[in-house]
């Protein structure tokens, strides 16, 4: 019995102290998952801030972005024009989702339109294997998938550039949200549709705008997805791994994705690596939501997201 | 001179830096019908929300027949015979108007759900009975044409009687209305008015009610209490709290007789 | 069709809360079931009874037990499949420890096991409302795929990671395991799922049922009238996980024959939330046209471009069933949120008056 709780409790952490090298690098891979599952959840918190609709579907935009993007370059055109193809292709999908989902469901139940993102998830998933094949797809964007050393420690330059585009994006986001006052428009539209329309707010142009974005995000996501570990439908299984993210960071807060992402990254990997062996391993198939469920019972709103309370 | 159904003594409800309610301090007695008025925002629908056990006061106890019952969560405040309608129409919109008085009747049944999901012996039996009480109340608020009506479906102030039957179901002790007559035209408000009486006159049921109307309450109440910013500031016959100053300047106005 | 209820009155409270007021529809509900009964067994070939009726049947059992949890109680709940894992593993374990056990009660017994783990997780439900709940019931499903993966005990540590149904006979007569005959098979499906929709069509115009609607629709006003939210949220969630545990061990011991952990995998989780969305939110009725519904699309899909002359690759077939369930969720969402029961409904409505205008 001691041995069982000295395995749990005590063991993991005497192996990352034995070795710090190995240690940070663990440390340093779970901040970049974590980063790639912001990229992911940044999306969702966009869509939610001002639409107020959970967009299950954000995985799989991703990932049809990742397919528009890399199934142009395979025909030959140069990465510059098929991003601005692919750019143009996700915009179209957000006036075609706003038009044939969202506008007929407007100030329905979030629980419905939440399941009608659902429908669209596998709609999309269906769709985008239809259009551009099931097998996995390599996307090379330029930077090289190698490391170098700092301190003894290994850094992935792929996984360098993408924290950094997380930070640059998130800033921007930030700032637009609380600055302007598109962003302050975008927050009543997320508060109530009808109110929001009745003061004259554009709800369908807000709308097209912000899944526009989420649409843009989702390339940089995809790119960072793909280009690290090719492009292929498990991908759209991140849109999950997301959920616990947002639970983390509060759905509603642009920093608290990632923040989350951070903490479910870097959770998952030491997880992972010191736990892991003692039950046989896979852990990062559960983790993240049991962390989420903790969360769940003690601070529902998660680190940064808004209380909500209920009127009576 | 029995123990008054109902204690609020002294109770304050803090929200953060909010305060909703500070030292009030009031009596139901049994069998009375009780209006609180003020204007809005005074802490009137605070105050039946502690009542019903929704929130807490942050200071002060809640009697209950001279028991304390400052804590208790709102089931168990249902179970001490304490119904209640809400200001927003609180019904099961998915529901029939029966289906939704007949929930009204649940504290009063009890099974075993092995029995209920062969529907047989008891448990029909037991249903049957409560469906024939329910009738009789659906006869008693003259809404016997609605029965099958999906409560989401009905025009306001039907849903507001639909409200009533449902929290009349549970054959209450105290009756807690909030705003029952908000939004009714003339012809509504008198029928409404009309069957809170019976009520009280039928069942001995004690009614507190908030209420907007000064002719309804001039009408109907047995005493009046007055809320303003959170605070008590009369309590009395209502022939006296109309006229007094304090309840002229904050809410009344200059009254012509 | 005017003759249907021209004449009949009812005159005690007891008929008008029957299941079938008219008489017309009691006579033929117990026509239908008569038939269901009798029919397939008799005329149809081994192909529709497999590929068909069977997963139909054992699907329908499990949108019962979501649409309990989720149409009825208001809970969303993305755990269908773990649940259904959880009887489907507990049958094999409890059939291969105590083979003398008939089957039909081994079934039974799964289903209470999945029954108490639903009420362990349903207690956050207390705390967690809307789709947060669906996030922890997505933990359950992740959390006991891994732990069926991981744990060979659950296999009886057999290598291929595969738990397969044994033989076992009920009255003589072989039910499950290679020989077992699929009318038979069909029969033990269709006498769980026939008994336990009658037992939740009795459960939700009672108490019950209004205490799990009450929550649904307001659960702040269904604790002004005493319900208590804690009990009412976990006899859901305990039903509902008794209902996909039974679900769980037919699919493996009627339906498949062996399974491993994919068969319950997230993806059954979802399909069976398409059938009570498409079927209909709360009612009995919707779970088994929406199970009807979610089992015919692929065949129709395999052999519609058969029928056209067409040939389509498999790959293409699966993509457009895909496209197409999630195509119906939006389209039955925004036309008919009720689904096809309420269509079914609005049918009778309109045929109440039919052929006249009105």
């Amino acid at each position: 019995m001691t041995e069982a709780l000295y395995a749990l409790l005590v063991g993991p952490f005497k192996d990352m102290g034995s070795s710090p090298a190995f240690f940070a690098e663990v440390l340093i891979g779970g901040i970049f998952a974590g980063l790639m599952y912001s990229l992911v959840a940044l999306g969702f918190v966009l869509i939610f801030k001002a639409s107020g609709v959970f967009n299950f579907a954000q995985g799989v935009m991703v990932l049809f972005a990742a397919l528009t993007l890399v199934g142009l370059m395979e025909r030959g055109m140069p990465v510059a024009l098929a991003l601005a193809i692919t750019a143009g292709v996700m915009i179209l999908l957000a006036l075609l989702i706003e038009r044939i989902v969202l506008r007929p469901l407007v100030n329905q139940a979030q629980i419905i339109l939440f399941m009608a993102t659902i429908g669209l998830n596998f709609f999309l998933e269906g769709f985008g294997e239809m259009l551009w094949g099931s097998n996995v797809k390599r996307l090379d964007v330029g930077i090289p998938d190698t490391s170098f050393k700092v301190a003894g420690v290994l850094i992935n330059r792929l996984e360098l550039t993408a924290a950094i585009t997380a930070a640059v994006l998130v800033s921007i986001l930030a700032i637009f949200f609380q600055r302007t006052r598109i962003g302050r428009a975008l927050r009543a539209v997320a508060d109530d549709h009808e109110a929001a329309l009745s003061i004259g707010i554009p709800l369908k142009t807000i709308w097209v705008v912000v899944w526009s974005v989420a649409g843009l995000v989702a390339i940089v996501a995809g790119i960072m997805w793909g280009a690290k570990s090719g492009v292929q439908f498990s991908l759209s299984l991140v849109a999950l791994k997301a959920l616990p993210v947002l639970i983390l960071g509060g759905f509603t807060s642009v920093p608290g994705a990632v923040v989350g992402g951070l903490i479910i990254g870097m959770g998952e990997k030491l997880g992972e690596v010191y736990w892991g062996p003692l039950v046989g391993g896979a852990i990062e198939n559960w983790f993240a939501y049991v962390l989420a469920l903790v969360f769940l019972l003690f601070r529902p709103q998660g680190l940064f997201g808004e209380r909500i309370i209920e009127r009576v | 001179m029995t123990a008054p159904l109902l204690e609020v003594q002294q109770v304050s409800v803090r929200f953060g830096a909010l305060t909703a309610l500070s030292e009030v301090s009031l009596t139901v007695e049994s069998g009375k019908i009780l209006a609180i008025i003020g204007p809005n925002g005074a802490g009137k629908t605070t105050l039946l929300n502690v009542i019903s056990g929704f929130y807490h006061p942050t200071a002060g106890r809640i009697l209950f027949e001279g028991r304390d019952r400052t804590h208790l969560s709102p089931p168990d405040v249902a179970e001490l015979g304490v119904a209640r309608t809400f200001q927003n129409v609180a019904l099961f919109k998915g529901m029939s108007v029966l289906d939704n008085i007949m929930t009204g009747r649940l504290l009063k049944m009890n099974g075993s759900f092995l029995l209920e999901a062969l529907y047989w012996g008891p448990a029909r039996r037991q249903e049957l009975a409560h469906r024939a009480v329910v009738e009789r109340i659906i006869d008693f608020l003259e809404i016997q044409a609605i029965r099958k009506t999906p409560a989401g479906r009905l025009p306001y102030g039907l849903q507001k009687r639909v409200e009533l039957a449902r929290a009349l179901a549970a054959e209450p002790r105290l009756l807690l209305l909030d705003e029952p007559m908000a939004g009714m035209n003339v012809e509504e408000k008198e029928d409404m008015c009309r069957f809170i009486l019976d009520v009280n006159a039928e069942f001995g049921t004690s009614i507190t009610l908030i209420e907007h109307d000064m002719s309804v309450v001039m009408d109907i109440s047995d005493r009046v209490v007055v809320l303003d910013y959170g605070r008590k500031i009369a309590d009395g016959l209502p022939e006296h709290v109309r006229k007094d100053r304090a309840v002229l300047d904050a809410y009344l106005g200059v009254s012509h007789d | 069709m005017i003759y249907r209820e021209a004449g009949q009155f009812k005159t005690t409270y007891a008929a008008d809360q029957a299941i079938f007021p008219i008489v017309q529809d009691r006579v033929m509900a117990a026509l239908g079931v008569a038939a269901a009964f009798v029919v397939p067994p008799l005329v149809a070939d081994e192909y529709w009874l497999q590929a068909v009726l069977i997963p139909f049947l054992i699907y329908a059992l499990a949108a019962i037990g979501l649409n309990v949890l989720t149409g009825y109680a208001g809970q969303l709940s993305l755990g269908t499949g773990g649940f259904m894992a959880v009887g489907g593993y507990a049958a094999f374990k409890l059939t291969s420890a105590l083979p003398q056990l008939s089957i039909l009660f081994v079934f039974v017994l799964s289903g209470l096991v999945a029954a108490v783990e639903g009420l362990l997780f349903g207690i956050p439900s207390l705390r967690i409302k809307g789709f947060y709940l669906a996030v922890a019931t997505l933990a359950a499903q992740f959390f006991l795929i891994w732990l069926f993966n991981k744990v060979g005990w659950f296999t009886n540590y057999a290598s291929s990671g595969t738990i397969t149904a044994p033989p076992r006979t009920v009255l003589g007569v072989m039910v499950t395991g290679p020989t077992a005959s699929a009318p038979v098979r069909y029969l033990v499906a269709l006498g769980f799922v026939a008994v336990l929709a009658l037992a939740t069509k009795n459960l939700v115009r009672g108490r019950i049922g209004r205490s799990w609607m009450a929550i649904r629709d307001r659960d702040i006003a269904a604790e002004i009238i005493g319900v208590r939210p804690l009990r009412a949220k976990l006899l859901a969630f305990g039903i509902s996980s008794f209902y996909c545990g039974v679900a769980g061990a037919e699919y493996v011991f009627l339906y498949l024959g062996s399974a491993e952990t994919l068969a319950f995998d997230i993806n059954v989780s979802f399909l069976v939330l398409f059938m009570i969305i498409i079927g209909g939110l709360g009612s009995v009725l919707g779970s088994f046209l929406g199970a009807a519904f979610i089992v015919l699309i692929p065949i129709l899909l395999t052999n519609a471009p058969h029928a056209l002359g067409m040939t389509m690759p498999v790959a293409l077939q699966k993509q457009l069933e895909v496209m197409v369930f999630g195509g119906l969720i939006i389209f039955f969402l925004i036309v008919e949120p009720n689904g096809l029961a309420r269509l079914w409904q609005i049918t009778k409505e309109k045929l109440r008056l039919w052929p006249f205008p009105h």
